[in-house]
């Protein structure tokens, strides 16, 4: 059985203009130890199914329907109070901009032992030993010293940082990283990319990776999944997906990103375009969501949805005119 | 024409953080700190550097939207740094910007007819029936439908919004844009479109670009030649090929090792740079980039190095001349 398994995920809010459904029947697993990505443009509902898995979306807000199983647990059907007791402790969440989810007023000592006296019931003491001991972790220096530190003293990095040593804090089975180093430079993002690796290797957390850069995906997933205006329309071993894209959006996404070194090669090809922009979520949308943008679209395209499909082995792709693998002859 | 069209020589902006008792600064931003550059005509020229580098305060000088603090810059020969408000005003019509955030740029409350026209009434490029046909080619230019001209902004999406953005640049029949991170908050099948039109644009026109970007990848896309800002001064610039191809300063190395490939088949030994970009405010004596540099020996901690020419159009600020112990791990 997997870690986390999630079944026709639906998340829609209500909105004055009508139901906005952000995330459309979507179902993917995460196996204990694996790092899944989740990939997409803003809009295509990445962000809302990792919120949905922790139970961030208020009720009076919007509705999640589906099943999201974790550990055999049904998390959807749990009480409040046993949510509680999984958030932070067997399920942590890092989110993109630690300036805005670190408290300002507290100490980053205070905020790391937080997790620890709430969920393993830690004295002050032993939070504050434990909380030093992360900061070494994560690599901060002089950790002792740094505990005191507020929030703003310290930089974007060491702040992502000190999210993370948060989210580890209590060792969780699952980490959900949403866009964890959009915010930072790229030299400090390759630092965290790197933590974030090496700290799996040790803690063996899996590991859901929401982001929208393709190459942070090539270089930290095992597995991909593609979601397109709240829908799942590819998934595939990350290896698989960058060499045979099946769905037309997928193809697109990768033709759209320019390469480093391209000059040299002398083939300084345009950057491939995908026309027109995503649907709106509050229509209905009959036949497939990227028919309107997608060059291959056909009548079929417009009317039926298609479903997903094994094209290959483990990899799977909502598209009518994306070929199987042909059999081995 | 032996001028080039914009030349930027020593260039300085301090900024003053904080006033003591006695009305002093209690202490200065060195945001820039001495850089030189030039921008052809009809030329593509990139800034790159991460957050904090001075990237955006150049092009915040030479737009005057902050005055400078020593330097000259000089367009087609004239020195534009010192002149009043009132010759500036034809300068700022060959000079225009396109702004990051397509969001905040734009006047909320003025339809996109408005929002175009400005420009062309302020410099009295057009009225009445010619000012309506501009405002129809603008749209065309920018692929924009002309019957969206009586839109808001908020009608629009992102990569939308930063076409109408390009299209005020355009209006004024500018010769430099300057292009502060015009894509970086786009999405990627839309920066894609944004990157083609700025192409093509700027290949039919004639236009000179300033790019400036932290993103690598785009720039070595978009730009002929490339400046690497570090803290406030040039690391490194050259022509395309020689920075990707042959780059001689171990923070180009680094920055472009730093960059994730879209290519999983690739996962290659990169180098981590340690620690973070040292404050502005006291900048370290040496080589601004010691601190982080692998390489690093004692006459960089002491000695900060001038730009050196290492080819025609190629120049790099470091002492080393044998940078391959970098590249050997890091290989593009």
């Amino acid at each position: 059985m997997a870690l986390l398994e999630v079944e026709n995920l639906q998340t829609h809010f209500r909105t004055p203009e009508g139901v906005n459904r952000a995330v459309e029947g979507v179902s993917f697993h995460v196996e204990e130890g694996e790092t899944l990505a989740i990939v997409g443009e803003s809009g295509c509902g990445k962000s809302v199914t990792s919120m949905s898995l922790m139970r961030l979306i208020p009720p009076s807000a919007g509705r999640i329907a589906g099943s999201i199983r974790f550990d055999g647990r049904d998390l959807l059907g749990l009480p409040e109070r046993e949510m509680r007791s999984i958030r932070g402790n067997d399920i942590s969440m890092i989110f993109q901009e630690p300036l805005t989810s670190l408290n300002p007023v507290l100490t980053i000592g205070y905020q790391i032992g937080e997790t620890l006296r709430l969920h393993q019931g830690l004295s002050a003491a032993e939070a504050r030993a434990k909380a030093i001991e992360m900061l070494t972790l994560v690599g901060i220096s002089e950790p002792a010293r740094r505990i005191a530190c507020y929030p703003h003293e310290l930089s974007g990095g060491m702040r992502q940082r000190v999210m993370i040593a948060i989210a580890l804090a209590c060792n969780p089975r699952l980490l959900i990283a949403d866009e964890p180093t959009t915010a930072l430079d790229v030299t400090i993002q390759a630092q965290i990319l790197d933590l974030m690796r090496d700290l799996k290797q040790r803690v063996g957390a899996a590991i859901v990776l929401i982001t929208h850069d393709l190459g942070v995906v090539a270089e930290m997933a095992e597995r991909v999944m593609v979601m397109y205006a709240g829908r799942k329309v590819e998934e595939a071993p990350v290896a698989q997906l960058f060499k045979t894209p099946r769905h037309p959006y997928t193809r697109g996404l990768l033709g759209a990103i320019p390469r480093l070194g391209s000059s040299l090669t002398g083939r300084q090809e345009r950057l491939a375009e995908i026309p027109g922009q995503v649907p709106s979520l509050k229509n209905r949308i009959t036949g497939c969501v990227f028919a309107g943008r997608c060059s291959q679209a056909d009548e079929i395209c417009r009317t039926i949805a298609p479903g997903l499909e094994t094209k290959a082995p483990g990899h799977f792709a909502a598209c009518h005119q994306a070929l199987r693998e042909e059999a081995p002859s | 024409m032996s001028n080039p069209l914009l030349q930027v020589n020593d260039l300085v902006k301090h900024y003053p953080v904080g006033r003591t008792l006695s009305g002093r600064p209690k202490s200065v931003v060195h945001a820039v700190d001495g850089l030189s550059f030039h921008v052809d005509r009809g030329e593509t020229l990139s800034l790159v550097g991460e957050s904090g580098c001075g990237k955006s305060t150049v092009g915040r000088a030479i737009l005057r939207l902050v005055d400078i603090t020593m330097g000259q810059i000089v367009l087609d020969g004239r020195r534009i740094d010192d002149i009043s408000q009132a010759s500036l005003h034809p300068v700022r019509r060959r000079i225009q910007v396109v702004f990051q955030d397509p969001f905040s740029s734009l006047n909320p409350r003025m339809r996109v007819r408005d929002i175009l026209a400005e420009p062309i009434r302020n410099f009295r490029l057009a009225t009445g029936q010619d000012l309506e046909r501009r405002l129809g080619e603008l749209m065309d230019m920018v692929q924009l439908p002309r019957d969206s001209l009586g839109r808001l902004p908020h009608e629009f999406s992102g990569g939308q919004r930063q076409r109408i953005g390009i299209a005020r640049a355009l209006a004024a029949k500018p010769d430099l844009i300057i292009c502060d991170e015009a894509v970086s908050a786009l999405d990627v099948s839309v920066k894609a479109q944004v990157v083609n039109l700025l192409q093509d644009l700027q290949r039919d026109l004639g236009l000179a670009l300033l790019f400036i970007s932290h993103d690598l990848a785009i720039v070595e896309h978009m730009t002929q030649r490339i400046a690497v800002m570090y803290l406030g001064k040039i690391v490194e610039i050259g022509e395309r090929r020689q920075i990707f191809g042959d780059p001689r300063h171990p923070y180009t190395v680094a920055l472009m090792s730093a960059l994730p490939t879209p290519d999983p088949e690739t996962r290659r030994r990169r180098v981590t740079l340690v620690g973070d970009v040292p404050s502005p405010i006291d900048p370290p004596p040496g080589c601004r980039f010691h601190g982080r540099c692998p390489l690093a020996g004692e006459t960089c901690r002491r000695i900060e190095p001038d730009l050196r020419q290492i080819a025609p159009g190629h120049w790099a600020a470091c002492h080393l001349d044998d940078i391959s112990a970098m590249t050997r791990d890091a290989t593009v």
